[in-house]
């Protein structure tokens, strides 16, 4: 059909709808990095001395990988520059007071905006730059019911004020489950990061509300470094939410962030993510280039860590949340709609590494690709010696929305123990035209036919996701299908 | 009488094999017209041509539809001009909810009627109302569109649609095929009473049994991609009675 291809080429090369950016003075380094900018970072941030430790470590390391170009990773189905780690800057703060009061004071074409995309008044401020909890750029600048959660014991808070004033949780437990010499993009987070959050729930607490940060880049020039931990004590239960937006700039901006879970025993953590960075234009110029190690360990029996996401943003994604199962009869589940279009690339998936006894892990991932991108699959399910009767069940599919995008699944399996369990299903579909027929025939429009079918494809995931951010979830998709018709 | 639809010497053919060869027919507001015939004679063409399928080339004649070029518009546009088309094979629709689904399409119909958009409240008590009229099980509406329905039960959800659409020319291909007689009644009940003054039928049929229920203005029989004859309900009986060679025979003859 002449019209589905062309319909779905606009669809394509549609605009970035977060592409603005907010005039607010800050306090930027110059660029580049040497150890005297980790210095300078530090002091900005009033590190203790073992934080400044921890950095010049992390930051040594990266300077080993990055002099040796066999170091830098090349493994992923992704095509772009090299990148100048000298034309970046590392730390760029707003300045001491936010643009408005309140929302009143701003820009009603981007109220208009945030209700086209159905966010929380909460986040809408957020993103408009009144004063309240959010990392821009690398600062966070407040938390909202921070009263309320303290009250149950629980924190929540950004990193700076956790080392600030719960520096021995934090040390305990940052870089235990990534560590600095993890991957090349983990260590220079460990040496550079700014900000971030950070969560601990106490033993027995349900976390009677959704926590949610918002991430965004605002500054031109600037790299986002941010770091978030989560510490769920014995039989917690948390639902952590991230989103993150970027504006509009012709350059490439870098986001190395690194995400660490711990859950203890019969503890439960749910981390949604709604990534929408700034994917470039149509041509590839710009986009965020986005390096991210999220990883959680199941270390006490019966816990369960549960990463859902909904990607469809940054020029290159490259990001795989992963679960260790240490822990005997733990649970680690993956859920992932990713959605490209343009020249963006996407290589996302997870690794689930079973090391307790009957530990399960479920890994859904649906991968839609349109105009010109890349979207893969990449996964990786690792059944240790001692790791009798685990569990995995994975199902990858990808649709195409168009003739010029790729799909490309890379399933990994390495199974130690033969009481393992292990199924993997994989599809590649096309929109099909008879579904396409069916639904106009019903006056359905081509492109309204179009959402509900791709949306009808991620459904059991975006049912995964909280209510709210379910709903912000199947907006932006629409919003991101939409096409320059309409 | 208001004529609804006008076919006129229509030709129309598949991967470049000629399959309709020339069909004229005339629908009026009201009316309720069978075309019966052999398997593979046209009958799922036409309905295919009429509803706008980009799989069947159209090579000559012309069809009317309220006094407009049909042919010219695209499919959706047919649809919410009021052509419907209750499939021989029902599409399934994987993860898309049958009320999303329902909401999307009866709101496109009624703003293109500049009637205001249902809400989501409205939308249920029209779609309790509908389902009750052809007796369809109102737990499917809460299944994603057509996924995992028995054969009978996506024939009973095409009628139901068409209850919702409220189409005035309402096309049912072989909805009778792979219905048990308590289906097949409660079917027929629920498009007896879908008959209006304002809509017209077109009822595609390989069996006569149908006909019993839902009781014809009109039969027409196709063969070999034309209308070979035209007639009564007294047509269908004879043709239950004589079988399809008969046609087909006196046609050579
Ligand atoms: N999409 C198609 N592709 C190829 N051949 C088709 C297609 N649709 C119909 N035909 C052929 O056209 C002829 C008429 O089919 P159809 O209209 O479905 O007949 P009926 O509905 O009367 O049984 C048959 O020979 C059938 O094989
Ligand atoms: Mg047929």
């Amino acid at each position: 059909m002449n019209t589905d291809t062309q319909y779905l080429h606009e669809v394509a090369e549609s605009d970035y709808e977060h592409g603005w950016s907010t005039d607010i003075v800050s306090d930027t380094i110059p660029k580049g990095l040497n150890e005297d900018v980790i210095r300078l970072i530090s002091s900005k941030k009033n590190d203790p001395d073992w934080m400044l430790e921890n950095r010049l470590r992390a930051f040594r390391h990266w300077e080993k990988l990055a002099a040796d170009t066999d170091k830098y990773p090349r493994w992923a189905h992704l095509q772009y520059p090299e990148i100048n780690f000298d034309e970046i800057s590392y730390y760029s703060a707003p300045g001491s007071k936010p643009r408005y009061e309140s929302l009143d004071e701003v820009d009603p074409e981007l109220i208009k905006t945030f209700e086209a995309l159905g966010i929380p008044l909460e986040e809408q401020k957020v993103l408009a730059g009144v004063a309240v909890d959010a990392v821009i750029d690398s600062v966070s600048v407040a938390t909202t019911f921070k009263e309320e959660l303290a009250k149950l014991g629980i924190i929540f808070c950004s990193f700076t004020e956790a080392i600030e004033n719960h520096g021995d949780l934090v040390r305990k437990h940052m870089g235990s489950v990534v560590p600095h010499t993890d991957n090349f993009y983990a260590a220079l987070n460990a040496a550079v990061f700014s900000d971030g959050s950070f969560c601990y729930i106490p033993p027995g607490v349900r976390c009677p509300m959704e926590l949610s940060t918002y991430f965004r880049i605002n500054q031109a020039g600037t790299g986002q470094f941010e770091r978030t931990l989560i510490v769920a004590e014995e039989g917690s239960y948390v639902s952590y939410l991230e989103g993150c937006t970027a504006p509009r700039r012709d350059e490439h901006q870098l986001h190395a962030a690194v995400v660490e879970i711990i859950a203890h025993k019969d503890a439960e953590v749910k981390y949604s993510t709604i990534q929408n960075w700034y994917p470039g234009d149509n041509e590839g110029k710009g986009g965020v280039f986005n390096f991210v190690t999220k990883r959680g360990i199941c270390e006490g029996t019966g816990s369960k860590i549960s990463w859902t996401q909904l990607e469809t943003g940054s020029a290159i994604t490259w990001k795989y949340p992963s679960v260790i199962l240490k822990g005997d009869h733990s649970i680690g589940e993956f859920y992932s709609v990713a959605f490209t279009k343009g020249r963006q690339q996407a290589d996302t998936g997870t690794k689930m590494l079973h090391i307790g006894r009957n530990t399960s892990s479920s890994i859904i991932s649906k991968g839609i690709s349109a105009g010109r991108s890349n979207n893969s699959y990449r996964g990786l399910v690792r059944i240790n010696k001692g790791a009798e009767n685990a569990r995995n069940f994975t199902q990858c599919d990808s649709m195409l929305l168009g003739d010029r995008c790729g799909a490309h699944t890379f399933p990994y399996l390495e199974i130690q123990n033969p009481t393992a369990q292990v199924e993997h299903e994989a599809t590649t579909s096309k929109v099909g035209e008879d579904q396409m027929f069916y639904c106009q025939q019903r006056g359905i429009s081509e492109q309204d036919a179009i959402k509900l079918l791709v949306s009808g494809f991620c459904q059991e995931i975006l049912a995964k996701l909280p209510m709210e951010f379910a709903v912000e979830a199947r907006k932006l998709l629409a919003i991101e299908l939409e096409g320059s018709v309409g | 009488m208001k004529s609804i639809l006008e076919i006129r010497g229509l030709k129309a053919s598949v991967e470049d094999m000629p399959i309709l060869r020339g069909i004229d027919l005339t629908v009026n507001a009201g009316e309720v017209h069978a075309i019966m015939g052999p398997n593979g004679s046209g009958k799922s063409t036409l309905a295919s041509v009429l509803a706008g399928n980009e799989d069947y080339e159209v090579d000559g004649g012309t069809v009317e539809y309220l006094g407009k070029d049909l042919l010219e518009m695209d499919v959706d546009e047919r649809a919410r001009e009021g052509v419907f088309l209750a499939f021989q094979y029902p599409i399934e629709l994987p993860g898309v909810s049958t009320m999303n689904f329902l909401k999307q399409a009866v709101n496109s119909v009624r703003e293109h009627r500049g009637q205001k958009p249902l809400g989501a409240a409205e939308l249920l008590r029209l779609a309790k109302e509908k389902a009750a009229l052809i007796e369809l099980d109102t737990r499917l509406k809460q299944r994603s569109v057509n996924q995992g329905f028995s054969g009978g039960e996506k024939k009973r959800n095409e009628i139901f649609q068409l209850a919702m659409l409220e189409p005035t020319l309402a096309i049912l291909d072989e909805t009778d095929s792979g219905l048990d007689i308590d289906a097949l009644r409660s079917v027929a009940n629920g498009v007896n009473l879908l008959r209006t003054q304002e809509r017209g039928f077109l009822i595609i049929t390989h069996y006569q049994r149908l006909l019993n229920y839902i009781v014809p203005d009109f039969v027409h029989v196709i063969a070999g991609g034309r209308i070979v004859r035209s007639g009564d309900k007294e047509l269908a009986l004879e043709l239950e009675k004589r079988g399809y060679d008969w046609v087909q025979e006196e046609l050579a003859a």
